[in-house]
């Protein structure tokens, strides 16, 4: 009867899901066939034996299935699935940004002539795909999965659908990096996959919203937790940004170049507005939900205030979406836009910072454990970073103060200490907890190498930054330095000289960062594959604060 | 107070829709205007369309990622004006789809890189970057020169312009693979027809290889003609119409 109604329920998905990969693979053939150029012949070739391997990968699954262990109550595999896909893209997105690093620091000896594809401008798309989109994107799906189902008291709906999802976004992800290795890019930062990949992940988030909401509707909780609230958020939000930013016409349909729906300053206000929502809504709103929901549960404390909760969603969601013309200011970019854009970053300040004295209020009474619990520190230190670098963002966000960090690298400082500090950190954290969780185990392989990890990371970041901020203050002031007789007092050339030995440093900074990755990734593996005795743990829904009736 | 919020809470398609309202908000009031706001973009003199030639240029900048070190936005401050020259209008990038104004100088301004320098400049640099600057951290590009430009799409992609309200006129879409060639290597009838339909645009032998035309002669063309598009004889800054 189990087995019964169990292929019953495999059936229909599994149906779909065939039916997607068969026709992905017909377009794949097609377009390999008739492609026009070598680049998307080469991409089509991989989508072809990406969606031949997922077929084959079904059929296998389904033989598999009927003689398979009976339903466990929450849908583990997928999320083991995606812990392990965000170790890899992590270690990989860090490699190619030490990659990078050391192309700027010593270009004579990390060019080669030969091999245009590792040239830096091909690189650079990689890593920041990499690390937010690979990275963060795994991480953001498998722990959303594990959260709403922990705190719905309810398995992930669907069936096969969250391993569609989770195989699908990987497709995507390689689909996408190959891409910018031949060429492919539109040409827009975050916005780089061509209109084919862009398709497929449209298809792949609703299919992921389905899923996530699927779970929500069978919950056993009659309020739906807060960290749900961010994924969701985040899930919707960023649906909406992808779709419209990616509008374009493709040259041909059997060729990867595109030419966007809107040109110069249209195009430049809708594009920041996705990429600053991308930060917002991807690597912000995602991440509060890792925040709200294993910062609690590492420091067995509810969250500190229901109230403000609810404040910090509201206004977060409601003020982030203005602020991306601070990425335009001064430019041919109506003022009254600018202004907007300026204003709302400020103001943006104050939920920020309401997160995060909600976040590090949590630890109200169980400060002690941070001394004692590496895990815990890194959760919260995350949140320090979180709100360092949700301040400096406003600051720089002020026309006088951008006029000098504007292009120059403390952007790229102020986007790292959020990046390394703040996803980085949450997500490093978050996947410390899990891993003992899922492979059921009492706890980590070894907390000392946690505390290698945790303090190689720290001082990486605090080199990169520190670096990076003298780096672009120094550059800032150089390119608007007058000399006595009013002429300007520096070449471009000397400014780019002036960087090499902070360009050295911030390549070390990244590789400490780098090397600490290296470390978890063995001391997860070691924690999933020790042989220690299975530990079941009791009890996955934190304590809720519930609203007043 | 705070119990209205058991609404959302309990229904997660209110939840969903009240998300979907309050993020399109600032979005809807930040973006649409600027498709109907008259003075967003200035009436000016002398913009005009890519030549094919410049159109693939371009495409091959997008594509080697020249956006993520060099911007094409030179900002209305005094030492930017100075270095760079006039500050940028939005009208030259209004037929630039994608748009590149960039993020980030790790190398300098391309806005008005165009006339700066020779061919043979562009070409060893291009190369070879620490050949003229020993400072550069640029890559090199030497694989350019050696690659053929494939021509035969270039009348779809001027098409697709042209969907887009680019103003190309027909003879310019049909002719858009000899216009190509025709530029890079200006000779006979096919040469006076390129003059004719892009009045003003530099044909020449970029790439200083007459033998063939290189992704090489497309991208130093695309470069040569950047900035200098706009009439600022004619275009008056402090005028009402432009001051925004």
């Amino acid at each position: 009867m189990a087995v019964a109604s169990f292929r019953r329920e495999w059936g229909a998905d599994a149906l779909g899901i065939f039916f997607i990969v068969a026709l992905g693979a017909f377009c794949a053939l097609w377009g390999a066939a008739h492609a026009s150029d070598r680049a998307f012949a080469v991409q089509m070739w991989t989508a072809l034996a990406g969606f031949l391997a997922g077929g084959a990968g079904l059929v296998y699954c389904l033989g598999r299935a009927p003689g398979g262990a009976p339903a466990t109550k929450y849908e583990n595999g997928v999320v083991k699935a995606g812990v392990f896909a965000s170790m890899f893209w992590g270690v990989a997105g860090f490699l190619v940004g030490v990659v990078i690093a050391l192309q700027l620091a010593f270009p004579n000896i990390f060019y080669f002539p030969d091999f245009g594809w590792t040239n830096f401008g091909r690189l650079r798309p990689l890593h920041t795909s990499a690390v937010i989109f690979a990275f963060g994107g795994n991480v953001l799906i498998a722990t959303s999965f594990y959260v709403v189902q922990r705190t719905c008291r309810a398995r992930l709906a669907g069936g096969l659908w969250p391993w569609f999802v989770f195989w699908g976004y990987n497709f995507f992800i390689v689909l996408a990096g190959t891409g910018y290795l031949l060429g492919v890019t539109e040409g827009r930062e975050y916005a780089e996959p061509p209109w084919y990949a862009d398709l497929w992940l449209t298809l792949v988030w609703v299919v992921y919203l389905l899923v996530f909401l699927g779970a929500i509707w069978k919950r056993q909780e009659k309020h739906i937790y807060v960290a749900n609230w961010f994924y969701l958020a985040f899930i919707v939000t960023v649906a909406v940004l992808h779709i419209i930013n990616n509008i374009a016409i493709p040259v041909s349909l059997a060729g990867w170049f595109s030419y966007s729906l809107f040109s110069g300053v249209q195009d430049a206000l809708t594009q920041w507005w996705y990429g600053h929502n991308a930060v917002g809504f991807f690597l912000t709103a995602g991440f509060l939900g890792i925040m709200y929901y294993f910062i609690p549960k590492r420091a067995d404390r509810p969250v500190y205030s229901y109230r403000l909760s609810i404040i910090h969603f509201w206004a977060l969601i409601f003020l982030y979406i203005w602020a991306g013309p601070h990425h335009l200011h001064y430019t041919a970019l109506p003022q009254w836009a600018q202004t907007l854009g300026a204003t709302f970053s400020v103001m943006l300040w104050m939920p920020s910072w309401g997160g995060m004295i909600n976040g590090l209020m949590t630890l109200s009474g169980a400060w002690d454990k941070l001394r004692t619990d590496p895990v815990l520190r890194m959760l919260v230190v995350s949140v320090a970073f979180y709100g360092m670098s949700t301040f400096e963002g406003p600051v720089m966000a002020i026309r006088a103060v951008n006029s000098l960090s504007h292009y120059t690298d403390w952007t790229i400082g102020h986007v790292h200490s959020g990046a390394l500090g703040w996803v980085g950190f949450v997500s490093f954290g978050a996947l410390y907890c899990l891993v003992p969780w899922l492979w059921k185990k009492k706890q980590l392989y070894s907390n000392a190498l946690v505390e290698w990890h945790f303090w190689l990371s720290t001082i990486g970041i605090v080199l990169y930054i520190t670096s990076m901020w003298v780096a672009g203050v120094m550059q800032g002031l150089m390119w608007r330095a007058y000399n006595a007789f009013g002429f300007l007092e520096y070449s471009f050339v000397e400014s780019v000289e002036a960087m090499h030995p902070y360009y050295i440093i911030r390549a070390l900074g990244g590789a400490l960062f780098f090397i600490g990755a290296l470390i978890m990734a063995y001391n997860l593996w070691r924690t999933a594959a020790g042989g220690a005795p299975a530990h079941e743990r009791e009890g996955d829904v934190p304590a809720i604060a519930v609203a007043a009736e | 107070m705070w119990s209205f919020h058991k609404w959302f809470e309990r229904h997660s398609l209110i939840l969903l829709v009240g998300i979907l309202v309050v993020v399109s908000i600032g979005g809807l009031v930040q973006i649409t205007p600027l498709f109907f706001i008259e003075s967003t973009i200035e009436r000016v003199e002398g913009v005009r369309p890519y030549t094919p030639l410049e159109l693939a240029g371009r495409q091959i900048y997008i594509r080697e990622g020249c956006y993520t070190c060099h911007s094409q936005m030179i900002r209305p401050l005094r030492d930017e004006v100075e270095r760079y020259g006039h500050y940028s209008l939005a009208a030259e990038s209004m037929y630039d789809h994608p748009f590149q104004w960039g993020s980030k100088r790790t190398g300098p301004d391309l806005a008005r890189v165009g006339g700066r320098y020779s061919d043979e400049w562009h070409r060893a640099h291009l190369e070879d970057p620490r050949s003229v600057v020993p400072e550069s951290v640029m890559p090199p590009y030497a694989f350019l020169a050696r690659a053929d430009l494939d021509t035969a799409n270039l009348g779809a992609h001027v098409r697709v312009n042209r969907l887009l309200r680019v103003p190309y006129s027909d003879a310019q879409m049909a002719n858009a693979a000899t216009d190509a060639r025709a530029q890079a290597e200006p000779m006979g009838d096919a040469a006076y027809d390129f003059e004719q339909r892009y009045p003003g645009a530099a044909a020449r032998d970029f790439d200083g290889d007459p033998a063939r035309v290189t992704e090489m002669d497309a991208l130093i063309a695309y470069l040569q003609m950047l900035g200098a598009g706009v009439d600022f004889e004619t275009y008056q800054a402090e005028a009402p119409e432009n001051r925004r």
